[in-house]
């Protein structure tokens, strides 16, 4: 399943809730498969009490994850040549974010059709947590 | 830092897909994969963070022997000893070049990349420090570069 470029449009977006109320556990299922253990995300004793945090947090690599997770469902697997973001704003137990691509530009590289993505995931209350780009290789 | 090299497994991709909620056969149905157009297993497009996993000096894995930082008997395991976890993540940036598949051997070799600082309102000084990573396979050929950006603030994030 991938992307057309002669189906596509600049202004087009696709969006996911890519997580519904964040739980503490899987911020360690996440921990514990990219090997990240700080106890800033895993340890809520040591993050109220010693770091001075209202609770333990998500790696921005998690958020990152989840919104990649949305990508790929949109354009295909195998086909992101870029992506990169920004943690604009932690993302906490309990929280449901959304996250939404748009297409920027369409383009030609060494005759591959390529498409130009602006990427955006927000929380329940509209926050921005991550922002960025990624682009993809489309079919014609 | 320097060069680490590590093993793509099929069970580690599954494991580091469900952590982040990707349901997608591509990461750990071999059969279903085999059909799509990726042609097998690979790895969803954040996995070369877990490269953690095989750096022997990761500074935020519990070691045997080694004291923690998070709580035990106490809230920090290192009394007397400001609690820092070395910073946060500002941005992470990936080029592909191919994806990576299980039975790659890669190896990842980190630079430093640029500093700076700017002032905040929510958390005091911040410093910027860039590191860029290059990926190659075992055949040497170039697989992805990353360039992440860790910040390390003054006192915590205020949420207000």
């Amino acid at each position: 399943m991938a992307l057309k470029a002669s189906a596509l449009k600049v202004g087009d977006t696709h969006s996911e809730r890519v997580v519904e109320n964040l739980s503490r556990t899987q911020i360690v299922q996440y921990a514990g498969a990219s090997g990240d253990y700080n106890p800033l995300h895993t340890d809520e004793v040591y993050t109220v009490q010693a770091a001075g945090y209202p609770s333990v947090f998500a790696h921005g690599m998690l958020t990152m994850g989840l919104t990649g997770k949305m990508l790929t469902n949109w354009v295909g697997d195998g086909r992101l040549t870029k992506f990169g973001v920004r943690f604009t704003n932690q993302v906490w137990p309990g929280d449901t974010l959304d996250s939404k691509a748009t297409v920027a530009a369409i383009r030609e590289e060494n005759g591959q059709k390529l498409a130009d993505l602006t990427i955006s995931t927000t929380n329940q209350d509209g926050k921005e947590v991550v922002s960025g780009t990624a682009t993809a290789r489309l079919d014609p | 830092m320097g060069k680490i090299t590590f093993p793509v497994e099929a069970t580690h991709i599954m494991m580091f897909a469900r952590a982040v909620g990707d349901t997608n056969p591509v990461y750990h149905d071999a059969e279903a994969a085999k059909k799509s157009e990726a042609g097998g297993i690979i790895a969803p497009p954040t996995f070369a963070q877990a490269v953690a996993q095989f750096d022997p000096d990761y500074h935020l894995r519990p070691k045997a022997g080694e004291k923690w930082f998070g709580s035990a008997k106490g809230p920090s395991g290192i009394e007397g000893k400001p609690a820092s976890s070395g910073g946060l993540h500002a941005e992470q940036h990936y080029e592909y070049i191919r994806p990576l598949r299980p039975g790659d051997v890669l190896t990842a070799e980190t630079k430093p990349g640029k500093t700076w600082e700017k002032e905040s309102k929510r958390a005091g000084k911040l410093t910027f420090r860039e590191r860029v990573t290059e990926y190659r396979d075992q055949k040497g050929e170039l697989v992805m570069i990353a360039r992440g950006v860790g910040v390390t603030t003054e006192r915590p994030v205020d949420q207000g």
